[in-house]
């Protein structure tokens, strides 16, 4: 695969807004989960809350007004990263830079609140807009109209791989010419939906979640917003760099891991192989490290069996929650942090790793120069997507 | 511009019973009689799963296995990308009810079932597909997106990856807020280069000129195309129909995407 520079970036979510926030709550090994009082949701449970988010999105938008459009809205304001756009806009044009969202909520808290809101006679009210909030692509709508960007746009929506394989989607097109450069990302907010189902099917930890711990019992659910500029490399020839992209499906089970991480074992190998790398170029692994009992082992075994037990690894989860759609951006900007800073985070809540799981788990932040990092992102319906990122050459 | 070769369709919607049956209604040499369409069982599916599965699965089995079928390619080695505007609407509305209730009880298959990639999961377990799979969203343009990303795949990665867009009506009081005339779905096996099989040469291009997007001839297609965003792919139908045709589709307000079909 041609690299690609990744020339700006930014997120926000439970750790605070921008880069900054979160590069502080890493390196103080500081986690941002708190009691779930979301919503009068009565799921016992740890959530991360990104705030308030009581801003309405601007006026001009009004139709788009819903926490995860508001969320978007927050983090494209951070970090000098809508004014990075604008000037690629002017550079490339504005119909030659795509947008490749992820997403797995989209604004389907708008739609929860509309069913408690019913008429008389059943309809939904008149202030709900279906297509500028529930509906999947309502964030690519948005966000291009913030950005004032007016090229190919899609949302890809396969549940926790989705804003990893963003990533992938950005580059094909690059690739084939449609586009000249690419924003991608996304955006998962918090709502009734995730935090009932995800209880139902007995994946939520009554506890801060514990990655690969004894006794791990599951994910504290968090909100979270990701975005990055992709150019060619030429363009941004100092900038960190996305090196591979691997994907792959498990063909296995909807909401259950192939057990030995067959199909995560695939997503990492094919990355490294895009990548042109072998495992022993990998510094760190930012783990997927849901602090589920079954993805934490399966993809233990996908590691060990393609790196050994000596590639020190971590899941940042315990520090901003699983952010489900939007967790693949947020750990390859953690990535590509740890990159920039030469420090690789620890995994927190973790007080003793699980003795049956064999990964080099950092318990403390290490520091060190970090080259290249790998990011996995596996999600439901078995979807994996491994990142490999790099910095400048 | 990129350049792919169709290899396979599959095709289901109302008077649409697959593509064989389809393709002279759509290429304008049989007359277009609608009828309810009518959904085959998979017998893909392990039973539980095929117990679970709702009906976009169903929609996307029956069209997947008919592209693949008239391809005579094998669905287990073979990337797939599916586009949907709306998901699973039946899913999503017992759910919302349900959380507006007193309950707020959500069962484990209804939640994994209302995943925007639940059809692609229950696809790839059926035929136990381990390449890569996507799903996407573009609201109206979802078939649009589908298929320039497909052919960006094909291109970027030379091989084949299957395009199964699906999309079936919302309940009410979903129905209100976003009509769907019908249940439609349509399966494209894309290749990158051609093999015995092939129907015809594809090229895709974006343009940002005025021009009208393909209609189709027939008012009760036309009214269907633009009915059911997974409908908005029978203009290229036709077009693999008559062997060849230009296509455009709109896609962002500045953009219109071009499939220029030739044969091959």
């Amino acid at each position: 695969m041609q690299p690609l520079a990744i020339s700006h970036f930014t997120l926000a979510n439970c750790l605070g807004n921008g880069s900054a926030a979160t590069l502080a709550a890493l390196r103080q090994q500081r986690s941002g989960l708190s009691p779930c009082d979301f919503g009068g949701a009565d799921v016992d449970t740890w959530v991360g809350s990104a705030g308030a988010l009581d801003t309405p999105v601007r006026a001009d938008l009004a139709a788009f007004d819903c926490r995860n459009n508001r969320l978007a809205e927050l983090a494209l304001m951070q970090d000098g990263f809508a004014q990075a756009v604008a000037a690629a806009r002017d550079k490339y044009g504005p119909t030659r830079i795509g947008v490749f969202l992820g997403t797995s909520t989209s604004g389907i808290l708008a739609t929860e609140q509309a069913y408690r809101n019913r008429l008389a006679d059943g309809a939904l009210p008149p202030t709900y807009h279906y297509s500028k909030t529930q509906n999947t692509y309502a964030l690519a709508d948005f966000t291009q109209r913030v950005l004032g960007l007016s090229g190919p746009a899609m949302v890809v929506s396969s549940a926790c791989s989705s804003t990893a394989k963003v990533f992938g989607h950005a580059q094909r097109m690059l690739a084939a010419g449609f586009i000249d450069a690419a924003v991608v990302g996304g955006v998962d907010t918090l709502c009734l939906t995730t935090l009932y189902g995800f209880a139902s099917l007995g994946l939520t930890s009554a506890q801060p979640c514990r990655p690969f711990g004894a006794g791990r019992d599951g994910i504290s659910i968090g909100e979270g917003a990701g975005f990055a500029l992709l150019e060619k490399v030429a363009a941004a020839p100092r900038a960190p760099r996305l090196l591979g992209v691997g994907e792959s499906s498990d063909a296995y089970h909807m909401s259950s891991p192939h057990p030995e991480g067959e199909g995560a074992h695939t997503a990492m190998r094919r990355a490294l192989d895009a990548a042109r790398l072998t495992p022993a170029d990998i510094a760190y692994i930012n783990l997927h490290g849901t602090a589920t009992p079954a993805n934490d082992t399966s993809e233990d075994r996908a590691v060990v069996r393609l790196f050994g037990s000596h590639t020190p690894a971590s899941s940042t989860k315990g520090a901003h929650g699983h952010l489900l759609g939007a967790a693949g951006i947020t750990e390859a900007i953690i990535s590509l942090l740890a990159i920039a800073h030469n420090f690789m985070p620890a995994g927190l809540n973790t007080s003793e790793v699980d003795g049956e799981l064999n990964t080099d788990y950092l318990l403390q932040n290490r520091e060190g120069r970090v080259g290249a990092v790998l990011s996995n992102s596996f999600g439901f319906g078995g979807s994996n997507c491994a990142l490999v990122l790099g910095g400048a050459a | 511009m990129t350049r792919v070769y169709v290899e396979g369709v599959g095709l289901l919607g109302p008077g649409l019973q697959g593509w064989a049956a389809a393709a002279p209604a759509l290429a304008g040499s049989a007359a277009y009689v609608c009828a309810p369409v009518v959904v085959p069982v998979s017998q893909l599916l392990p039973a539980a799963e095929r117990r679970r599965a709702g009906l976009p699965v169903k929609l996307v089995l029956a069209v997947g296995e008919e592209a693949f079928a008239n391809a005579a390619r094998d669905p287990g080695a073979t990337a797939t990308v599916f586009t949907s505007s709306s998901g699973d609407g039946e899913t999503l509305h017992k759910m919302c009810e349900g959380l507006a209730g007193c309950d707020r009880e959500i069962s484990p298959t209804r939640f994994h079932n209302s995943v925007h990639n639940a059809p692609a999961g229950y696809w790839s377990i059926a035929v136990g597909a381990r390449e890569a799979s996507t799903s996407l969203c573009g609201h109206d343009a979802s078939f649009v997106v589908g298929l320039i990303d497909a052919a960006a795949q094909v291109a970027a990665e030379n091989a084949a990856v299957a395009l199964i867009a699906c999309d079936q009506p919302y309940p009410e009081p979903m129905n209100g807020v976003r009509p769907i005339l019908a249940s439609v779905a349509i399966g494209l096996v894309l290749t990158p280069q051609p093999t015995a099989r092939t129907l015809a040469a594809l090229d895709i291009s974006l343009s940002d000129a005025d021009g009208a997007q393909t209609r189709m001839d027939d008012a009760q297609l036309e009214t269907l195309r633009l009915g059911a965003p997974s409908a908005r792919g029978l203009p290229l139908l036709a077009a693999l129909a008559r062997g060849a045709g230009r296509v455009e589709f709109e896609y962002t307000g500045a953009l219109k995407l071009i499939a220029a079909v030739s044969p091959c």
